[in-house]
């Protein structure tokens, strides 16, 4: 890596399905974050956010990365994978991590990292987006509750009920079938997050879990989901102050230090 | 930089078929056939060309999806899509078919296959190593033999058959020799093209001819080798793709890995390399015993137990100086899926090697995600490869209560 003067600004940029983070680094730490809707025009948006931002290194990562590095080819643009992106990321803002989740917009990621903060092994849904932030935006919708007051509705439950369906159209039908035997939706709300947190743990499981566990991404603002998890994993998870912006903050940091 | 007959790889299926329609004006038979398992050395004898008609495109599954259901595999779904749409010329110039009751979706197709063309199905044992297996598979051998002799009209001569033999001992020693160019520091072709190459092997209409071609281009290869040339980066991870076949049409997961920066250099699958050191005892009297012993070693995941794959893979991670091992699941496979986790194990704790399975179709809808889950493997790959060791100890689990 050469060596940059220390005026010298990274922008780390996140594009994914749902919103897009922009963080920019100086020599001092962080200078800017921002968040936007990512919308159906996702280079729009990008070019919006980038506003007066002058050269410097930009590093890409999220769905959009390979869009962004193609469309802003004047400026000084590489990518690396969201996983990455999240491991240094949750790294830099607890170095002890040794595990980070993200649940994002449509997917979501198990990432393993070794003593020296390195990406050992992760594990990613492959394709549906089952269980991600799709699944509750989709349920609070047929709720009738605010995505963002979504976790606390639930946390209002009285008791506990198993919802069988990953899918989230099927999810949606056992949810009514709930609904018409007179359940409250409350407890219906909180077996949707259950069972969003089931199929999570089913995936740290499978990379296999050390702690301390980072949660980031959209979905670690919810606080059923982290109620669970902890009961699920028997101990503390941590939320970095801004979950979504992990991403975006540690492409920042592999344009600072590389990786 | 490629060597110049390479293009004749490219254009086998044309040329064959080309050929081929000359022969058949003249009365030979062409066999199509499904699988690694089909002894072609039989076919061969009573005078048949035989033909690989595994399907690997995405179009004729449509088709396919009107008669069997969609969650099968896609390699099943194609095959048969082709076959029942009339859109394959391989199919259309197929006179007969042979098939083999591998998995349970393949041989529950081949019932309808069999409406369409005159099928045999040659019926494998679970296991290679069960007292009566040999025994059964030769015998399932020699009712192929009657099956080709009626549908040819030529007899088998056991002296024909020896020679077949010792002709497709030949092609497997020579694709093997191919294959191993690969080992190289320099990996001097790409896996992509070397799957090109590897995937005419059941594609050619004269054993001679194609033996000469391959003859042409490991020469060519060989002054290749000899100038250094390699189309990857010098510190490009050497991937080893194994699991379920791939070919022109389903090699995504090949191709993206070497877009990503990887180098395949070794393919332990059915198009591969899989079955090219099994070859069939020429000294063995009885012919069909040997063509029977040699078949039934092949290590496919439909075999159980597969340790033959496990003995196989250890080396070839070896022999390949592979950095990486990408396992590969066609959905709804379920014994090379249920197989990735003796694979992984093997690959992850006694290799010391990063591990990825991908379980995927024949369609697009999962490419960015692929891309990211290959970006991101590669990534670890090149920071766990020798040059890199000392990363730290893999982290102690936590250990859950249910």
């Amino acid at each position: 890596m050469k060596s940059r003067s220390k005026d010298q600004t990274v922008a780390g940029i996140d594009i994914g399905s749902r919103s897009i983070e922009l963080v920019v680094l100086n020599a001092d730490g962080i200078l800017r974050q921002l968040k936007t809707p990512t919308t159906f025009d996702p280079l729009g948006q990008c070019r919006r956010l980038m506003g007066e931002l002058e050269g410097g290194r930009v590093i890409a990562t999220g769905y959009g990365r390979k869009l962004f590095a193609e469309s802003f080819g004047q400026m000084d643009v590489s990518t690396i994978t969201e996983i990455q992106a999240y491991a240094l990321g949750a790294r830099f803002l607890h170095p002890e991590a040794r595990t980070v989740l993200d649940i994002g917009g449509q997917d979501t990621k198990v990432i393993s990292l070794s003593e020296t903060g390195k990406v050992f092994k992760f594990e990613m849904n492959d394709r549906c987006a089952a269980g991600t932030g799709k699944f509750l935006e989709f349920m609070a919708t047929a709720l009738q509750v605010p995505l963002e007051s979504f976790g606390e509705y639930a946390l209002r439950s009285d008791r506990r009920i198993a919802i069988s369906s990953m899918c989230t159209v099927f999810a949606e039908s056992e949810a009514t079938s709930l609904m018409a035997r007179g359940e409250r939706p409350e407890n219906i709300a909180m077996g949707l997050h259950m069972a969003i947190v089931q199929r999570t743990i089913a995936m740290l499981r499978r990379v296999g879990v050390s702690a301390p566990v980072v949660f980031a991404g959209g979905v670690a603002h919810n606080p059923c989901v982290v109620r669970l998890l902890e009961e699920q994993l028997g101990q503390p998870v941590i939320v970095p102050g801004n979950p979504d912006m992990v991403g975006a903050l540690g492409a920042a940091i592999c344009g600072k230090n590389g990786f | 930089m490629k060597p110049d007959c390479f293009e004749k790889f490219q254009n086998a299926g044309e040329r064959f078929l080309l050929e081929v329609s000359e022969l058949q004006d003249n009365g030979k038979k062409v066999a199509g056939i499904y699988c690694l398992f089909a002894p072609v050395e039989i076919v061969r004898a009573a005078g048949a060309i035989p033909v690989s008609l595994c399907g690997k495109k995405e179009k004729p599954i449509p088709d396919a999806e009107k008669t069997l259901p969609p969650n099968l595999c896609p390699l099943i779904k194609s095959s048969y899509g082709y076959a029942v749409s009339d859109t394959c010329p391989f199919f259309s110039a197929s006179d007969f078919l042979i098939g083999e009751t591998t998995c349970d979706g393949k041989k529950k197709m081949y019932e309808f296959l069999g409406r369409i063309k005159p099928l045999h199905l040659m019926h494998l044992p679970y296991s290679a190593a069960e007292p009566h297996a040999l025994e059964f598979w030769c015998e399932q051998i020699h009712r192929l033999g009657s099956f080709v002799e009626e549908s040819t009209g030529q007899r088998i001569d056991r002296d024909h058959l020896r020679f077949q033999i010792r002709i497709h001992n030949r092609i497997r020693k020579l694709v093997r020799r191919i294959s191993l160019f690969q080992r190289a520091q320099r990996v001097p072709i790409s896996g992509l093209d070397i799957m090109t190459v590897m995937e005419t092997k059941s594609c050619f209409v004269n054993p001679e001819r194609y033996i000469s071609l391959l003859v042409e281009f490991i020469a060519e290869m060989e002054a290749i080798a000899v100038d250094g040339f390699s189309p990857f980066e010098t510190n490009a991870p050497r991937v080893l793709l194994t699991g379920c076949p791939i070919g022109k049409g389903s090699d995504k997961v090949l191709s993206m890995i070497e877009e990503s920066g990887g180098a395949v250099v070794c393919m332990e699958n059915c198009t591969g390399v899989k079955g090219l050191d099994l070859l069939v005892d020429e000294e063995e009297k009885d012919p069909f015993l040997a063509l029977a012993r040699r078949y039934l070693q092949i290590p496919c995941s439909c075999i159980t137990p597969n340790t033959g794959r496990l003995t196989l893979l250890n080396r070839l991670i070896n022999e390949y100086r592979v950095d990486a091992v990408v396992d590969l699941t066609l959905q709804c496979c379920h014994t090379y899926n249920i197989e990735s986790r003796i694979i992984g194990d093997c690959v992850e704790k006694i290799h010391g090697l990063p591990f990825l399975h991908v379980e995927t179709d024949y369609s697009n809808s999962d490419v960015e995600q692929l891309r990211t889950r290959i970006e991101a493997f590669l990534e670890i790959a090149r920071w766990s490869a020798p040059a890199h060791a000392g990363n730290g100890k893999p982290p102690a689990r936590i250990q859950f209560s249910s």
